[in-house]
C-alpha cells in the first residue's frame, strides 16, 4: 500500500469521526444517567446484544429473509418501471394513458397500503415482496420517464443517419443517454426498498429485521432492538456506497 | 451515384405551430437543385428556415408539402447517405472518440480489425491521432466537431448536411476547420450542404449560395462563388472575395433588417 492510498483512508476514516463522537455522547448520557436506560440503552449494551444476535444466529437468517423479500421485490420494480418508464417517454397512447394514475399515486405513502395488502396476501413472503415492489415502482417509472425525455433529440437524429434502426436509437443511444437519470432514481429507489422493507415487516411479518424490531421493541428488549436498527442502518449505508462505486463506474464518462 | 443528382428539392412548403402562437410558414414553396459534388451553402438570416429545409433533407422531420429527392429516390427517413454534422456535435458521450467513430460502421456491418482501422483512417484525416480513447466531455470544443466529422465521413455518405458545424467554434478554430473541410471536400467530392449565417464563410467555402429570405422562407439569389477551387488561403485577403462578400452581404442585409422585425 502506498503512503498516498494510506492518507486517503485516513483521511476518509475522519470524515466519519462524527459518528464516533456521537456514540460517545450517547454512552456518556446513559451513564451518567441522564436519560433513563428504559429510553434509551447504552450504547455498549446495545453492542453487546448486536454480539448476541451476530453469535445465536438470529440475525443473519432474519437478514437474509428480509433481503430476499425485498431484493425481489426491487428487482421486479426496476424491470417493470424502465420498460414502463420507457414506454411512456416513446409511446403517446401509454403515456396518457399511465400518466394520470402515476401522478395520483407517487404521493401516497405506500406503507398505507400494508393493511390493504395483508388481506390480499397474507401474512407470507408475497405481501412484503408487493410492497416493497408498490414502493419502488413508481421512482423508477418517474426516473425512466424524465430521463428519456430529456435526450438530446439530435444523438437520436445522429444515430439514425448513421444507419441505426429505431428500434437501435432506443437501446444504444436513448437508454445510454439518460442513464445518469435513471440511476439518481435507482439510489432513491433504494432507499425506498429498505423503507418498505421494515415498514412491512413491523406490520405484517413472523421473521425479518423489521419483525425483529417489532418483536425486541414489544419484549421490552431496548438493546437488542436497537442493535438490530443499527444493522438496518448499516445494511443500508453499504447499499448506497456500494451503488455509488457502481455509478462512478457506468458515467466514468462524464467530465 | 449517378447522373449527377445531388439533391433535387421540388416547391416544398413547410409550416408549423409554436406552443403559444398561431402557425408560421418557415418554409414557402422552395424549389431548388443541389448538382452532386457540389459545396451549397444555405445562406440566411437566424429563423429563415435555413435548418428546417436541411433536417428535411436529411429525413429528420416529415415533409409536409412537396418532395425531395436524391441519387437513392426520394427521401422519408433519415438514412446512412445523407450524413448529418450539427453545431453542438450531437457525439454520444458516453462513448469513446473511436467508439463513436465505429457506431457507423457497425450499423453497415462492419466489424472489428476492419471497423478499427477504418475509424483510425478517418481520425486521422481530422488530425485526432493520439484522443481515440478519450471521451468527448475530455475534449475541447474543436475537437469534439472533428470527432463528429469523422464520424460522419466514416460511412461514406454521398451527402454531407452540415448545420453550421463551426457556428459553437471560437475564431482561430473556425478558420482552421473550414481549411481543413475544404481540403476533405477536395479530396472526397462529397455533395456538401452547410447551412450558415456567417457571409464570408459561406463565400469562401462553397460553389454555390443560396441566400434564403427571412420567414417566411424562400430562396431570393443563387449566387455562384466557387472561391474554393483556388488552394490558396491568401484568398480572404484578395479584392475579389472582399468585393464578393460585399455584394452577397448587400443581398442578406435587407434580410437580416426584416427578421430583426419579425423579432429574431
Amino acid at each position: 500500500m502506498t503512503a498516498a492510498r494510506i492518507d486517503r483512508i485516513i483521511a476518509g476514516m475522519i470524515g466519519y469521526l462524527p459518528l464516533v463522537i456521537l456514540a460517545l455522547i450517547w454512552e456518556a448520557t446513559t451513564r451518567l444517567g441522564l436519560v433513563s436506560p428504559r429510553m434509551l440503552p447504552r450504547f455498549s449494551d446495545v453492542l453487546g446484544a448486536f454480539l448476541d444476535l451476530l453469535q445465536s444466529g438470529e440475525l443473519l437468517t432474519n437478514a437474509i429473509a428480509s433481503l430476499r423479500r425485498a431484493l425481489i421485490g426491487f428487482a421486479i420494480a426496476v424491470c417493470t418501471g424502465t420498460t414502463l418508464g420507457a414506454g411512456m417517454a416513446l409511446v403517446p397512447w401509454i403515456r396518457a394513458a399511465l400518466d394520470p394514475i402515476v401522478q395520483i399515486f407517487y404521493p401516497l405513502p405506500k406503507s398505507a397500503l400494508i393493511p390493504l395488502v395483508l388481506v390480499w396476501f397474507g401474512l407470507g413472503d408475497t405481501s412484503k415482496t408487493f410492497l416493497v415492489f408498490l414502493g419502488c415502482l413508481l421512482p423508477m417509472i418517474l426516473s425512466t420517464y424524465n430521463g428519456m425525455r430529456g435526450v438530446d433529440p439530435l444523438l437520436a437524429w445522429s444515430a439514425r443517419s448513421l444507419g441505426a434502426s429505431r428500434f437501435d436509437v432506443v437501446r444504444e443511444i436513448m437508454l445510454p443517454a439518460a442513464l445518469p437519470q435513471i440511476l439518481t432514481g435507482l439510489r432513491t429507489t433504494i432507499a425506498f426498498m429498505f423503507l418498505l422493507m421494515v415498514s412491512s415487516e413491523l406490520v405484517i411479518a413472523t421473521n425479518g429485521l423489521g419483525y425483529m424490531i417489532g418483536a425486541f421493541g414489544d419484549q421490552g428488549s431496548y438493546p437488542a432492538m436497537f442493535a438490530t436498527i443499527l444493522v438496518v442502518t448499516a445494511l443500508g449505508f453499504a447499499a448506497d456506497r456500494a451503488f455509488l462505486a457502481l455509478t462512478d463506474h457506468l458515467l466514468r464518462w462524464r467530465a | 451515384m449517378n447522373d449527377g443528382v445531388g439533391i433535387e428539392i421540388e416547391r416544398v412548403t413547410h409550416g408549423y405551430t409554436p406552443k403559444r402562437g398561431r402557425p408560421m410558414v418557415a418554409l414557402d414553396d422552395i424549389s431548388l437543385s443541389i448538382p452532386a459534388h457540389e459545396f451549397h451553402a444555405l445562406l440566411g438570416p437566424s429563423g429563415c428556415g435555413k435548418s428546417t429545409l436541411l433536417f428535411l433533407i436529411g429525413g429528420f422531420q416529415k415533409i409536409q408539402q412537396g418532395r425531395i429527392h436524391t441519387a437513392h429516390g426520394d427521401v422519408c427517413a433519415p438514412g446512412p447517405d445523407r450524413g448529418i454534422v450539427f453545431q453542438n456535435f450531437a457525439l454520444f458521450p458516453w462513448k469513446t472518440v473511436i467508439e463513436n467513430v465505429r457506431y457507423g460502421l457497425e450499423k453497415k456491418g462492419i466489424k472489428g480489425s476492419e471497423a478499427e482501422q477504418t475509424a483510425k483512417h478517418f481520425i486521422d484525416l481530422v488530425h485526432l491521432n493520439g484522443f481515440e480513447r478519450s471521451y468527448p466531455a475530455q475534449l475541447s470544443g474543436g475537437m469534439q466537431q472533428r470527432a463528429a466529422i469523422a464520424r460522419t465521413l466514416a460511412i461514406d455518405p454521398d451527402i454531407l448536411l452540415m448545420d453550421e458545424p463551426f457556428g459553437a467554434l471560437d475564431a482561430q478554430t473556425r478558420r482552421i476547420m473550414q481549411e481543413e473541410l475544404l481540403a476533405i471536400w477536395r479530396a472526397t467530392r462529397k455533395t456538401v450542404v452547410f447551412v450558415t449565417h456567417d457571409v464570408a464563410e459561406a463565400v469562401y467555402l462553397a460553389d454555390t449560395i443560396s441566400v434564403m429570405s427571412a420567414r417566411p422562407g424562400r430562396i431570393k439569389r443563387l449566387v455562384h462563388a466557387s472561391f474554393n477551387r483556388s488552394e490558396d488561403t491568401a484568398v480572404f485577403k484578395s479584392p475579389e472575395f472582399t468585393d464578393m462578400v460585399e455584394h452577397v452581404w448587400d443581398m442578406v442585409r435587407d434580410e437580416v433588417d426584416e427578421a430583426r422585425r419579425q423579432g429574431h
